[in-house]
């Protein structure tokens, strides 16, 4: 216990010696609070001249949510970059020396990168709910900050962003290659997520297995999303539940790559 | 103080595919001296090292310190230091942060990091990011990571490629002076002239195989068989030794005669009235014999 203490100890400052994880902060922080202000002062506009297109009870969560229905890409690539860099710049090496327990390390990476991802969703959250409590109070609307509903809401997300960087840290095991993981991370979360997500709505037994897509778990998690706006009928699981799926997706996904990538031979 | 720990090699084989990278290897490493672990590229030494340190696995055999794997060692880096290549370091973080990860996750002391940075002269340039390092700087860093925990064994592969002449004088006195204390260190090399100067003993491979372990003099003893003659009347010299029936070269700085010793070939001279002007047994260096005995089992 204690050598794993010491073993996250040292995978966190791995994150932290780097300016990857500033870099990546810094525009999910812009880009959340972009999307989240944008959306904020359109439906505040629209809504002043023609009367409301969303209920405010609805408005406040949806806009707050954006922090990890548009962030949480942010915590994947991180996870995905640093435990891929390890094979890329060679340093598994190093490592393995210190740690020749293996297995000790990619339960570290995934404990202490987990930690981060919350960190991350402190940030995102902090973005989207500056951005658009700020923007709601502009246009005279309810903020809704004293309601616990809300906060309840922003702990998931964070939790959500957490979940999200350890997932990351299993592509990086089982996809060990920088390159292939970045486009398989952009192309999944950008691309072809929500088209799957999309087009499992049009049937009840698609939307069934539908429901357990990372991105639909994670919104079942986080409890709200522009994508139940679109399509409020959608299948989700349990908040709880979605927790669970994304888990269970960073733990299979690095039981995987431990057996095809972490345990072979590093040359 | 370190105490001695002997290296030992047991019967290690490591078949990549059906490429068969280390064949049935066994030989120990004695504490207190410089083993020079030597052979052309491509002969396995690095998987073989790689295997001693737990980073690749044998297909056969075990490699162990004083009997124990290295992924038992209760203490790995304050066993065993290890600098295999040049390039294992991110780019974006500074010497002294790359250490202190490691530090961490083997319990050293955190001092340790300023104390193996000073050991190897990089004290000055702690907190520059390595993108920036030389070659010679990240072999240094290399060393300042397998110091790090002040083991009793070191393993180094090829630390001397990229370094400049000071730095391999330096380097030199360094290692000699870690064996001096009693530790074990070996040394990978694919030049015997880089370690000739500070190695005790070699151990030699090709293709994956022992070839020859011994002394560095033993290495000597592989004689050559060959005469270096001149004379001022160089057409009668080869006149005498073709009916002597000798096979040679005529060369600008005289002629080399095969498979000769130097006592026949002034007989032969003398026989024929020949003056010599020169006359020696040619002897094999160092080198020589390394190329020769590497050379038996087909360079690459």
């Amino acid at each position: 216990m204690k050598s794993l203490g010491r073993a996250v100890h040292a995978e966190f400052t791995k994150v932290t010696t780097t300016r990857l994880w500033w870099i990546l902060a810094l525009i999910m922080v812009i880009y959340v609070a972009l999307v989240a202000g944008g959306l904020t002062a359109i439906l505040g506009t629209v809504g002043s001249s023609r009367g409301p297109v969303i209920s405010s009870a609805e408005r406040a969560p949806l806009i707050y949510s954006f922090g990890s229905s548009i962030g949480y890409v942010f915590p994947v690539l991180l996870g995905a970059l640093v435990t891929t860099a390890e094979f890329r710049l060679k340093t598994l090496t190093p490592t393995f020396l210190a740690t020749p327990k293996r297995g000790r390390i990619l339960v570290a990476k995934l404990v202490a990168l987990t930690v981060f991802g919350a960190f991350f969703g402190v940030l995102a959250m902090a973005a989207s709910v500056g951005a658009g409590s700020g923007l709601m109070a502009a246009f005279g609307q309810d903020a809704q900050l004293g309601s616990s509903a809300i906060w309840a809401l922003i702990g998931r997300a964070i939790l959500a962003m957490a979940l999200w960087c350890a997932v990351g840290v299993g592509l990086g095991v089982l996809v060990p290659s920088q390159v292939a993981a970045i486009v398989i991370v952009l192309a999944f979360t950008q691309f072809v997520e929500p088209i799957l997500r999309f087009a499992s709505g049009l049937t009840d037994w698609s939307a069934q297995v539908g429901k357990f897509l990372p991105g639909s778990a994670s919104d079942a998690l986080v409890g709200s999303s522009f994508y139940s706006l679109s399509a409020p009928s959608l299948v989700a699981l349990d908040w709880w539940q979605g927790a669970l799926v994304l888990l269970a997706y960073a733990v299979v996904a690095a039981v995987l790559g431990y057996f095809t990538s972490w345990r072979r031979d590093v040359t | 103080m370190p105490d001695g720990v002997t290296i030992e090699f047991t019967n290690v084989t490591k078949r990549f595919g059906s490429v068969e990278a280390v064949s049935d290897l066994s030989f120990t490493v004695e504490p207190g001296q410089i083993t020079g672990f030597l052979g052309p590229n491509g002969a396995g030494k690095t998987t073989t090292l790689r295997m001693l340190l737990g980073l690749v696995t044998p297909t056969s055999g075990t490699a162990t310190f004083g009997g124990v794997a290295y992924r038992d060692l209760p203490s790995p880096l304050g066993t065993v230091g290890a600098a295999l290549e040049a390039a294992s370091f991110h780019p974006g973080r500074t010497a002294a942060d790359h250490l202190r990860i490691y530090a961490q996750a083997a319990a050293l002391p955190r001092a340790r990091v300023a104390v193996v940075l000073e050991q190897v002269g990089l004290e000055g340039y702690a907190n520059r990011r390595v993108a920036g390092y030389s070659l010679g700087m990240r072999q240094r860093l290399g060393l300042a990571y397998a110091l790090l925990g002040d083991p009793s064994v070191l393993v180094l592969d090829e630390p001397i490629n990229g370094l400049d002449p000071e730095g391999i004088r330096w380097i030199r006195l360094f290692l000699r002076q870690l064996a001096a204390e009693g530790r074990t260190v070996l040394v990978s090399s694919h030049l015997l002239s880089e370690v000739q100067q500070s190695v005790d003993e070699v151990v030699i491979i090709a293709h994956g195989k022992l070839i020859h372990r011994g002394t560095l003099a033993s290495l000597d003893m592989v004689d050559s068989k060959q005469v270096i003659v001149d004379s001022p009347n160089r057409d009668g010299l080869g006149w005498a030794l073709q009916a002597a029936g000798y096979a040679f070269r005529s060369l600008r700085g005289g002629v080399i005669v095969d498979n000769a010793e130097a006592t026949e070939i002034g007989r032969i001279a003398f026989a024929a009235g020949i003056a010599l002007s020169s006359l020696s047994q040619k002897h094999a260096g160092l080198e020589d014999s390394f190329l020769a005995l590497v050379g038996e089992e087909g360079a690459l």
